[in-house]
């Protein structure tokens, strides 16, 4: 039976410092089994977040060897020989071993805009696959907040946090730009306050996001190109303030009744 | 506490877990950085050499062939070599005529997505790679001059297309050789090539799957928008692949044109 | 003594912030009440998260012969005539509205052609009725809740534990006494209506494809605060639960798969349920591979493939199979989409479980069969409830979503869950806002009961030497797995009952290390005497319920017996008892169905 040495950061607000543990190692199993056995065995007090075991809920989110992954969805087989490292998500604040305060995401999410759709025709609205498969991708997101951690605009640059969104919810005013239904328009606000222009493309984000949404290309360009559409491209406001009254309408022909 | 209460203020200064280290990678991370940072220096050295030749572009009647080198397409200067210039001169300007021109594809490449990704990681470091401290004390990223103006893009794309028409021409050209008629020449199968990865370095471009296509909410309104999009999307998927692809060849036509130009390699023509 | 604790007052406070528990708050929140959501996680990651397959709601958008009344039909059947008749029958009138009412908060599902939500196939259900997105649709019921909840300004506690329900002097539920995670302080809440929310209770046995969280405090506290609890031995084995490897052994394999076209098989390649076809459902069963197989692309071409019976009868036959030796290698049987269907129809239709077997199990399964086999899955027994108000016995507290009983009867069909959370929590939300509205006088709480439940919670770090809650949880799960699963007998149950008491005495000797600030093993002590409660009441149950049907199967009474199925068994406490009083079992009288609905169930017949 072979053996696996996890070097696990322990500690708080007051400071920490690595523990390390040798556990055997059995077929197929991943990070979160083992610190499930450390829980059960030799420090019943470690904290960590989980709660499906599938990757579906993004509870787990930990850095492994110093990059963000899920503990339950990566396989010990997969990690390089040697200890594993396993730390707390760097970018939020520490609460206990591997559980940060991601309520900066919290605070995040409650600045959305939310969805302006017509009123609903009886018998619900009219779309169509082609309409929804863009916002589909994005709505994968499980939250798991590690493209927020690994978005070195707030890892490295604390003061950054007031006015960023970060790549989740990016992807989440895409989803409502791109939205067939809605009636919003958030290009001022995520350019003013949401902070899409701190976003230099460097794709981390889009690098770790375990539900291989392709944040970057797929979201933030397209935001960004939105915003240039409506600021620093003379011929498309042209354009736009001449066809303003056919857009409008446009978007209210959307949603057809059904019959 | 953890409380989501109504418009909760985001606070600064937490104390953050795991040890204060700049990364805990243990792969190299450092390789890609240091790989893109070669091949970009070595291209502005080779570019920047080139572009002050202001000789050797244009393999003309003498050599019975028709092949300009694309740092020098369109010769727009007072005295390009015979032969190459193709649309107007300026009067009066004698440097080399790629000081005029190569502003725009350095323009379009230096704005263009991919390369702002590589750029920032590989030269200013931030970040140099992913979980990987970034190598700044503060970063307003595009927010202000000068990176604001990345966002004008589109224009250099637009530029883009007039320079692929004008090279998509210079590829035709070539198939003719003056004094032999129509024919396939090594000289214009390169400059086709050139031609082709830089009409698909252009289309895979996200301000142009943007513009084309992605700009609308509802692609059932806009049937025909959205099959382009369609169309382009897998090719936005690659458009690394076209960057790199079309950064070489740009340089290895020049390089060709520039041997067959000075006489130390024949242009063989195949048929 | 009296100590201050953090205190907050809510006019509705929820529990759980699932499906059930989100809908609900919007509900009343659109009441203009002060709402207040607990959760022992963090938003958006309650179970409802995990829910792959759809929502089963009869809007004929694939089969307009569909409708309300087959809906109500299949549900009943399914649920082996147990259910509450009037929820089944709101439940079947109300989704369609409430699953279109999603797409107004920003829910995307997948389109038919002409535009409208795409339904699936999916066990015990006549037609395609299940609206989904692709194996994902849980996740797309609970953001897009959340997202409404969080835009209307509902504050949310997260990773608060609710350790019990507290009364006032009047004896009706006034609110509850709780923890936060991250620091080990403890918290009240007071209200004038406490909707329980809290999903299911399936940690208490070892194969499970429920997280930490199914530990059933909502079921135990509503117990503990004289609510009665119905049906408590009808468990859901889902079929298909990943056997290999160890480490993942019980994660859920959607019903998607079948519903898709995926058969199963046993070690000689037989499909053989076939072979396991109960005379109720063999009118509408196909009977040859072929006559199955033209069913998916249309219904009216052939019977329905057998692999498409509800949950109970598939699980059992699998059972059967590897206990007659024809099991797979790790103890399941296969099954197979792999063989059957395109690996772009797979991969698109079925990306996460593709996902998932890739990453976890290293198995492709566009090539190759899945291992799979029967593990807990859900709970159809638990609160009694009004169908109407989702009010309980207790003033002042409702329930609803996977911790009420009474919906699903004796087995549940796949899909009506995430249908049951939005039709009831709507209700409960409504139930709660009327109750509000007309309810005068404070809500004190009592004092004594929450300092009685705080010094139980903390007197685990008080013993001098105790037990690791970690072992007593293995112990647990492996005596209810052995003696309380799929198939079970009278002799066993006598065991497993007598065993409880052992547990209880070893909970109340449990020791915890550490400090109280985000401890896991602290906090699963807490959880210990929701799951022993949880325990009893299901062995009990089981004891009692001398046939089998659904979700209970004896080995010893392996027939349905006809007038078992004219009540509950109803579990009781005396109000204001704590987790170790006794517990009473008596049989609760089912609504007489009326005429018409009677008539909807036999017409098909
Ligand atoms: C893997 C899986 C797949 C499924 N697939 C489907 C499907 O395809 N279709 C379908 O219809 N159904 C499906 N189900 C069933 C369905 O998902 C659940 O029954 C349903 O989500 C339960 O919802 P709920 O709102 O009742 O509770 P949950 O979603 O379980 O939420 C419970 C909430 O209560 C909170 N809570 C519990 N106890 C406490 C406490 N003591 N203090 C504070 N808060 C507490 C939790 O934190 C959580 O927020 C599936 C279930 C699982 C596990
Ligand atoms: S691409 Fe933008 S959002 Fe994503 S990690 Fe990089 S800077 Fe952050
Ligand atoms: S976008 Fe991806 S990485 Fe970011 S929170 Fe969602 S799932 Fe996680
Ligand atoms: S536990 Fe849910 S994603 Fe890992
Ligand atoms: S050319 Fe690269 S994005 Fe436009």
């Amino acid at each position: 039976m072979s053996t696996v040495t996890m070097r696990v950061w322990r500690g708080d607000a007051n400071g920490g410092d690595f523990q390390q543990f040798e556990l055997e190692k059995n077929e197929g199993e991943v990070v979160l089994d083992v610190i499930h056995r450390i829980q059960a065995t030799e420090a019943p007090d470690l904290a960590c977040r989980w709660n499906c075991k599938a990757g579906k809920c993004g509870s787990c989110a930990v850095e492994i060897n110093g990059k963000p992954r899920l503990m339950c969805m990566t396989r010990l087989d997969t990690l390089p020989e040697g200890a594993i490292t396993v730390t707390p998500m760097r970018t939020f604040p520490i609460i206990r071993d591997l559980v940060t305060d991601v309520s900066f995401n919290y605070a995040m999410a409650e600045r959305v805009p939310a969805l302006l759709p017509p009123e609903m025709p009886e018998g619900g609205y009219r779309m169509f696959q082609e309409d929804v498969e863009r916002g589909q991708e994005f709505r994968k997101c499980i939250e798991c907040f590690m493209c927020q951690d690994v978005c070195h605009v707030i890892r490295d640059h604390e003061e950054n946090k007031v006015n960023y969104a970060g790549p989740r919810f990016f992807i989440r005013y895409a989803e409502l730009e791109m939205h067939p239904l809605d009636t919003n328009d958030r290009r001022d606000l995520v350019r003013e306050e949401m902070g899409l222009g701190y976003c230099n493309i460097t794709k981390c984000c889009t690098e770790v996001c375990p539900e291989h949404i392709h944040i970057t290309d797929n979201a933030i360009i397209p935001l960004k190109e939105r915003v240039v559409d409506a600021h620093y491209d003379p011929i498309a406001w042209l354009g736009r303030s001449i066809r303003r009254k056919t857009k409008r309408s446009a978007a209210e022909a959307a949603v057809q009744p059904a019959p | 506490m953890t409380a989501v209460e109504n418009s909760t203020k985001v606070t600064l200064g937490g104390t953050r877990g795991g040890p204060d280290v700049a990364t805990l990678r243990t792969d190299r991370w450092w390789l890609q950085p240091v790989v893109t940072m070669s091949i970009l220096i070595s291209f502005v050295i080779y570019s920047t050499w080139a572009a002050f030749q202001n000789k050797n572009y244009y393999v003309g009647a003498a050599l019975q062939r028709d092949l300009i080198s694309p740092f020098y397409s369109p010769c727009l200067s007072a005295n390009c070599t015979p032969g190459s210039s193709s649309l107007f001169a300026i009067h009066g300007w004698t440097w080399s005529p790629a000081l005029l021109i190569l502003l725009f594809p350095l323009g379009f490449r230096m704005t263009c997505y991919y390369y702002r990704r590589s750029y920032y990681r590989a030269f200013w470091w931030a970040p140099p790679a992913c979980g990987v401290a970034d190598a700044h004390g503060t970063y307003t990223g595009e927010t202000r001059f000068p990176l604001i103006i990345q966002n004008v893009h589109r224009y250099f794309f637009y530029a883009g297309l007039v320079f692929n028409g004008l090279l998509t021409y210079d590829a035709f050209r070539a198939y003719h050789q003056p004094g032999l008629g129509w024919g396939v020449t090594i000289g214009s199968l390169v400059l086709t090539l050139n031609a082709t990865l830089l009409w698909l370095y252009s289309l895979s471009c996200h301000a142009c799957r943007h513009l084309c296509g992605g700009q609308v909410k509802s692609f059932s309104q806009h049937p025909i928008r959205h099959r382009l999009w369609k169309f382009l999307t897998p090719l936005n998927a690659k458009h690394m692949n076209f960057a790199w692809a079309s950064l070489f060849v740009v340089a290895l036509t020049d390089v060709y044109v520039r041997l067959v130009a000075s006489g130390a390699i024949h242009d063989i023509r195949l048929f | 003594m009296t100590t201050n604790y953090e205190h907050h007052e809510y006019d509705v406070l929820i529990i759980g912030a699932g499906g059930a528990g989100l809908r609900a708050a919007i509900e009343a929140k659109q009441r203009g009440l002060k709402v207040g959501i607990i959760t022992k996680s963090l938003l958006g990651k309650a179970h409802t998260v995990m829910a792959e397959g759809g929502m089963a709601a009869a809007m004929g958008n694939v089969y307009p012969e569909d409708n309300w009344k087959v809906h109500f039909r299949d549900t009943m059947r399914g649920g082996k005539y147990l259910n509450n008749y009037r929820m089944a029958e709101l439940h079947a009138k109300e989704a369609p509205q409430r699953v279109w009412e999603l797409e107004q908060w920003g829910a995307l599902f997948d389109r038919t052609k002409d535009g409208k939500i795409l339904q699936r196939d999916f066990g015990g259900h006549r037609y395609a009725r299940l609206a989904h997105v692709g194996d994902r649709t849980g996740l797309e019921l609970i953001r897009t809740l959340q997202q409404k909840v969080v835009s209307m300004g509902t504050d949310v506690f997260m990773e608060c534990k609710v350790l019990q329900l507290v009364h006032d002097a009047s004896g009706r539920v006034a609110g509850c006494v709780a923890y936060w995670r991250a620091n080990g302080e403890f918290v009240t809440f007071s209200a004038k209506a406490v909707i329980l929310a809290t999903g299911g209770a399936g940690k208490s046995w070892k194969f499970t494809s429920n997280s930490w969280e199914g530990t059933g405090d909502g079921h135990a506290m509503a117990l503990w605060a004289g609510a009665k609890l119905i049906d408590m031995e009808c468990i859901q084995f889902h079929p298909t639960g990943m056997v290999w490897p160890l480490s993942v052994r019980g994660l859920l394999v959607t019903e998607g798969v079948r519903g898709d076209g995926g058969v199963l098989r046993n070690s000689n390649g037989e499909r053989f349920m076939f072979n396991y076809v109960a005379d109720m459902f063999r009118a509408e069963t196909a009977d040859s591979e072929a006559e199955a197989d033209r069913w998916y692309d249309d219904h009216a071409a052939g019977r329905r493939p057998p692999e498409l019976l509800p949950r109970d009868e598939v699980a059992r036959a699998i059972n059967a199979e590897v206990k007659a030796g024809r099991g797979s290698p790790h103890g399941g049987v296969f099954l197979d989409i792999g063989s059957r269907r395109t690996p772009e129809f797979i991969r698109r239709r079925l990306p996460s479980m593709y996902h998932q077997f890739m990453e976890l199990a290293g198995v492709d399964i566009t090539k190759e069969a899945m291992e799979i086999g029967p593990t807990c899955h859900y709970i159809m027994g638990g609160v009694q409830v009004d169908a109407e108000t989702a009010a309980t016995a207790v003033a002042g507290l409702f329930a609803a979503g996977e911790v009420a009983g009474g919906m699903h009867g004796a087995n549940r069909l796949g899909g009506n869950s995430l249908s049951d959370l939005i039709v009831f929590g709507k209700r409960a939300g409504e139930g709660a806002a009327d109750y509000v509205e007309g309810f005068q006088g404070s809500s004190d709480l009592d004092r004594a009961e929450v300092e009685s439940a705080i010094a139980e919670a903390l007197a685990p770090f008080e013993r001098e030497s105790g037990e690791n809650p970690y072992d007593i949880q293995r112990d647990l799960q492996e005596m209810m797995q052995a003696n309380v699963g799929i198939i079970r007998t009278g002799a066993e149950l006598e065991f497993a009952n007598a065993e409880l008491d052992k547990f209880a005495e070893r909970v109340a000797n449990i020791k915890v290390s550490g400090g109280r600030a985000y401890n896991p093993g602290w906090n699963l002590a807490t959880d210990l005497p929701s799951m022993i409660t949880v325990s009893r009441t299901t062995t009990r149950g089981a004891l009692e319920r001398k046939e089998s049907r659904g979700g209970h199967t004896r080995d010893d009474f392996p027939k349905t017996d006809a007038e078992f199925g004219t009540f509950n068994f109803a579990h009781q406490m005396t109000q204001g008892g704590t987790w170790q009083s006794s517990i009473t079992t008596e049989r609760s009288t089912l609504l007489e169905l009326p005429a018409e609905l009677k008539a909807i169930l036999e017409e098909a017949n």
